[in-house]
């Protein structure tokens, strides 16, 4: 004997709808599998996001993949570099079989030294004034508009605080870069440089607190041997994993794995 | 099962599947050479096949060594080689291989095996653990059961074929338990003669 249909409105959802969000932000698709796995699809859309890390564990890496796989689907990248040479960057790109040189041929991927735009905008000064902090974002926001760039990196956000040192005038320029960035829908990650035991995310403490999300990075031990580690920290806008994940940085690009736990505890 | 039954055994098993081949440590020698007969010549030299073969109890260089005197061509198998480095016996690495500093860096295992799936992709993938003894010398049981767990599930739902040879001596009694829990099925190499 068939049972009753039950009413729709008793029918038991799936726990996938049970969990699903009441609206879905657009995603902006890093193009790392992984990574786009255990964010939902993608960073959302405008995010600014910081990527954590110390020495060695990837940071530089992930950021380039991610201007390249969306330089490929027509979305204008952007990196901006503070520490090292654009050219030597390129160079080190051109080691991967995920970089296409003809996306900087074509001004798809676009390169700046921060260095050569600080002497351009004449800011010589050691620590910035107001002024010339407001300069600098004046100058990175038209950029970004006047290119359409949808995806930009800042390597690193540590060496430009460097220049603002004070927590307050760093919140400033965080909050006013990330709403400029926001609106103009393109979509952000900024290199932050933490040392191996530092229990937070930035240089300042303050960075963290500002940005919409956090990927973090660091090399742990098992047995005296060494794996990288990546972790979602934070991401607003969307349900995200927060597992540990060892990376390897491949000629094909980042590949995740899930971090094997055992009943050892890290660093054993 | 007889060994020279193992081929065709093999080619009849489907895709997605785990597979345990348990050999008999007493006549070990002779069994592993004909699971190499059956998995890189029989199955692995079939036209739409690639093999991803993770050497753990002997070097790279060894099995390659074997492989060749049965004809298997260079292009038709890779190496993930877990051991070499441990060893101190790097120092004229394989073009078809590729290296892991040790083998307690099980992670390692999973990301070179699915770095070469996506860099070789093939219809019919094979992927050897050579073996599950000589991964249980250097991890912990938890931390192996685990990683098969996820490794054998993940090679599982892209569709490769995963072959893993163990010894079964008496110390092996908790793995081979584990193991059966993961695998589609278990051949016992020698049995049935």
């Amino acid at each position: 004997m068939d049972s009753p249909e039950a009413p729709a409105s008793t029918t038991a959802p799936s726990s996938r709808a049970l969990m699903a969000p009441a609206a879905v932000l657009e995603r902006c698709a890093t193009g790392i599998e992984g990574l786009d796995d255990i964010l939902g699809g993608g960073v959302p859309r405008g995010n600014m996001v910081l990527v954590a890390g110390s020495v060695g564990t990837g940071k530089t890496t992930l950021c380039l993949e991610f201007l390249v796989r969306g330089a490929e689907r027509g979305e204008r990248s952007l990196f901006l570099s503070v520490t090292e040479a654009s050219q030597k960057l390129i160079q080190n790109l051109s080691t991967f079989e995920f970089f296409r040189p003809d996306l900087v041929r074509d001004g798809s991927l676009v390169f700046v030294d921060l260095p050569g735009l600080y002497d351009k905008l004449g800011l010589e000064h050691e620590e910035l004034s107001a002024d010339e902090i407001d300069i600098l974002i004046r100058t990175i926001s038209d950029l970004v508009r006047s290119l359409g760039v949808k995806r930009l990196v800042l390597d690193s956000l540590t060496s430009v605080c460097y220049r603002i040192r004070r927590d307050e005038a760093i919140r400033d320029f965080m909050l006013r870069l990330g709403q400029s960035l926001s609106n103009a829908g393109c979509t952000s990650l900024l290199v932050s440089e933490i040392g191996p035991t530092q229990g937070r995310y930035s240089m300042h403490g303050v960075e963290e607190a500002i940005v919409d999300g956090v990927i973090l990075l660091w090399n742990t031990r098992r047995q005296g041997d060494i794996l990288r580690v990546l972790q979602i920290v934070k991401m607003r806008g969307t349900a995200h994993s927060r597992a540990q994940y060892v990376i390897e940085l491949t000629p094909i690009g980042l590949l995740m794995a899930p971090h094997l736990k055992g009943s050892h505890p890290e660093g054993v | 099962m007889p060994p020279a039954d193992i081929g065709e055994r093999l080619r009849a098993i489907p895709g997605g599947s785990a597979v345990a081949l348990k050999l008999d440590p007493r006549e070990y020698a002779d069994h592993y050479f004909a699971v190499l007969n059956a998995t890189l010549r029989d199955l692995g030299s079939e036209p739409d096949a690639h093999t991803i073969y993770i050497t753990v109890t002997n070097p790279a260089s060894f099995v390659w060594s074997l492989a060749q005197a049965l004809d298997v061509p260079a292009d038709k198998i890779s190496f993930v080689d877990v051991i070499s480095h441990i060893m101190m016996n790097y120092a004229n690495p394989l073009p078809n291989a590729t290296y892991i500093e040790t083998p307690r860096a099980l992670e390692e295992i999973m990301l070179r095996v699915d770095y070469l799936l996506r860099k070789f992709p093939h219809p019919r993938s094979i992927v050897v653990v050579d073996s599950l003894n000589a991964l249980a010398i250097h991890n912990p049981r938890d931390l192996l059961s685990e990683f098969f767990h996820i490794f054998l599930t993940n090679l599982k739902t892209r569709n490769v074929l995963t072959l893993i040879l163990m010894s079964s001596d008496e110390e092996s009694g908790g793995l081979e338990q584990m193991l059966n829990l993961l695998v589609d099925e278990t051949i016992d190499v020698g049995r049935g003669r």
